[in-house]
């Protein structure tokens, strides 16, 4: 058998199914360390930039942050009140504590899936660990942020997160870069494991340029009644981001819920799907998409429902649309069925802003222009998410500052 | 002499190159209520849709007047701005839009939008919901009427108040605009003419294959129309007969 290493030096030069095929080797693998410091003390372009991912500098109103720029963690804690509930720290920091996270290390994600991947595990620069213990309910959200701040850089993180058994928490995870980066490419790995009983919101909020490509791949385990709901959103141009991540609702009761949110602008190239496969007995899924696509963006929107077992259900439902006759919407829902009574179905549709509703607002004395952005805003209403509050009011107030610049 | 708060003259509309509305004159005089009648797919709701400005309506030829002032040409919202007031009979679904978001966008005072919810027996939880999704027939109703309360026009344009609601609400409903109309303009489009157990009209206008071809007494427009169907109408033109009240 081979090792992790050994997979992944094999698989260096192996394409994604799917997406542009990045060259790997045109990104540099050279940056300076960044010291740790705290966050209020991060230069103002970058807390700004963090903010608009929904990382925020008030430690109060966050569980826990951890903060790594480039290749380095300059941040990481725990609020006090939080502390003996949650673990934060650096992945490989973790990987040196405990000896058990191997068993959580390239367990869900393959090692080998693609050239992406592969990279991680050759190059890793560093990611964060991140474990709810039994039974605590962290009520207000944590977060992450991913930044990139050296211009043409290939980051690489592995990220793992632990939701033990009767567990609950939301995390944020922001990725971005400071306004000089241009190029550059991100691979984010993150691999989580959902105990029984135990509920994680997982929400990634991106914001990259016009010439940065983003590689995510994720999974997600989920076991006896445990809920998973991933939330992602993005909202500003890149030159391509791909990624289809996967949760197994392994357990009874297992459900998974996959959340997007796209808005596609410039010369975006997009491909973004979610999985679910339903394993077990009354395993349930939701995967829901909001895509808009403007100016010359291409996007495609994937949904894979797979059921294997008779007393397992899931919906896909993917909106999308299209702003331009230049940008490029493609929906592709599959279902597969391996055992009878597995109830999967699927809804999707495109379009464009509807004059009739255009004109019936304007009927209600809006202009052209704000009846627009107010269809558009309802397009992309999260409140169908059922996420927690403060994720809510995050998302829509991202939405709020891109449709008011955009429209 | 009354001036006319809403005038039409020789007014020729087509959509996608197919004529909806052939020569229209109509004129109605502040603070009257006028009732237009007519066969399905007679134009009323073209008349609707030309007077708020659709762009899909193309004005060949004629002038909309609107308080003495041309508004042919104006954009819908300047002319809702100006105080034509429309509940429409078949309003879009927005997805995403809450009615509690127009309704504010047209009436800032949030006490007033409660009061108005309870003007009509309407829960407020419609405030929260998507607009006219999911609504049934009354609930439509009820929601373009709150908007035009909430707009607060002084034309009032109900196109088909009275369909698809059930007694009750039709009784809600009929008071309601029955008030609302004591100090306002209004054109009223109806196939039936239940709405006038709860409002008077001034005027009728039967509308036929996009023109109008009779105008006089409600009532009796509406007995004609009732008892013999919009076929007598036809008649009537035909024969180049007197009005039908006469």
């Amino acid at each position: 058998m081979y090792s992790g290493k050994d997979r992944a030096l094999r698989a260096l030069n192996k394409p994604s199914e799917y997406g542009p095929d990045l060259d790997i080797s045109q990104y540099s693998r050279e940056t300076k360390n960044w010291e740790p410091c705290i966050i209020s003390n991060l230069p103002r372009d970058v807390l700004e930039r963090a903010l608009n991912v929904g990382v925020v500098v008030e430690d109060k109103e966050r569980a826990a942050t951890y903060f790594q720029i480039d290749h380095s963690v300059i941040f990481k804690a725990v609020q006090d009140f939080f502390e003996n509930k949650i673990e934060v720290m650096s992945i490989k920091e973790a990987l040196a504590k405990y000896d058990w996270l191997k068993d959580y290390w390239w367990k869900i994600v393959e090692v080998d899936k693609d050239k992406y991947t592969a990279l991680a595990e050759i190059a890793l620069d560093q990611g964060y660990f991140i474990r709810i213990l039994e039974d605590q309910k962290i009520v207000l959200p944590l977060q992450a942020c991913l930044f990139i701040a050296t211009d043409n850089l290939n980051q690489n993180v592995h990220n793992i997160i632990i939701a033990e058994p009767g567990s609950e928490a939301q995390v944020i995870t922001g990725c971005t870069l400071h306004p000089s980066v241009q190029r550059g490419l991100h691979i984010g790995i993150t691999e989580f494991y959902v105990k029984h009983d135990a509920k994680l919101t997982f929400t990634m909020i991106h914001n990259w340029s016009e010439k940065f490509d983003a590689r995510p791949r994720s999974g997600a385990i989920i076991e006896d009644n445990g809920v998973f709901v991933n939330n992602y959103v993005c909202f500003k141009p890149l030159k391509s981001l791909q990624s289809y991540p996967v949760a197994y609702c392994k357990g009874r009761n297992a459900r998974a819920r996959f959340n997007t949110i796209i808005y596609g602008t410039g010369e975006s190239y997009i491909d973004v799907g979610s999985k679910i496969i339903l394993q077990n007995e009354g395993c349930k899924g939701e995967i829901i998409s909001r895509i808009i696509a403007k100016d010359r963006t291409q996007i495609y929107s994937r949904g894979f429902l797979l059921g294997e077992h008779r007393d397992s259900k899931a919906h896909l439902e993917c909106r999308g649309l299209l702003l331009s006759d230049e940008a490029m919407i493609h929906t592709i829902p599959e279902l597969v069925a391996k055992a009878q009574g597995a109830e999967l179905t699927h809804e999707a549709a495109i379009g464009k802003i509807s004059e009739e509703q255009i004109q019936y607002l304007m009927a209600r004395g809006f202009s052209r222009s704000e009846a627009e952005a107010l269809i558009v805003r309802g397009f992309m209403d999260v409140s169908i998410f059922g996420l927690p509050k403060e994720i809510e009011r995050e998302i829509q107030r991202l939405i709020e500052v891109t449709t008011e610049r955009a429209l | 002499m009354t001036k006319n708060i809403l005038e039409i003259r020789d007014l020729s509309v087509e959509v996608s190159g197919r004529r909806v509305l052939d020569n229209v004159n109509l004129q109605i005089p502040e603070g009257e209520v006028h009732v237009l009648f007519g066969p399905n797919g007679s134009g009323k709701s073209s008349l609707v849709m030309t007077l708020l400005g659709f762009p899909a309506y193309k004005v060949v030829s004629g002038r909309i007047f609107f308080k003495g002032k041309d508004i042919t040409d104006l954009p819908t919202n300047e002319r809702v701005k100006m105080g034509i007031s429309v509940a429409f009979q078949h309003p879009p679904t927005i997805r995403g839009v809450k009615l509690g978001q127009i309704l504010r966008h047209l009436m800032s005072d949030e006490k007033k939008i409660i009061d108005l919810f309870n003007k009509v027996k309407f829960p407020q939880s419609f405030l929260e919901r998507d607009v006219n999704l999911g609504f049934s027939g009354g609930e439509i109703k009820k929601s373009e009427i709150l908007q035009v309360l909430a707009h607060g026009g002084d034309f009032i344009v109900l196109d088909e108040p009275d369909s698809g609601v059930d007694v009750e609400n039709l009784r809600i409903l009929g008071s309601v605009v029955n008030e609302m109309l004591r100090d306002r303009s209004a054109l009223i489009i109806t196939h039936l003419g239940v709405i006038f157990q709860y409002v008077n009209a001034d005027m009728a206008h039967v509308l036929l294959n996009g023109t109008i071809v009779c105008s006089g007494s409600p009532t009796k427009i509406l007995g004609q129309i009732l008892n013999e169907g919009y076929a007598w109408c036809e008649k009537c033109i035909q024969a180049r007969t007197e009005r039908c009240e006469l």
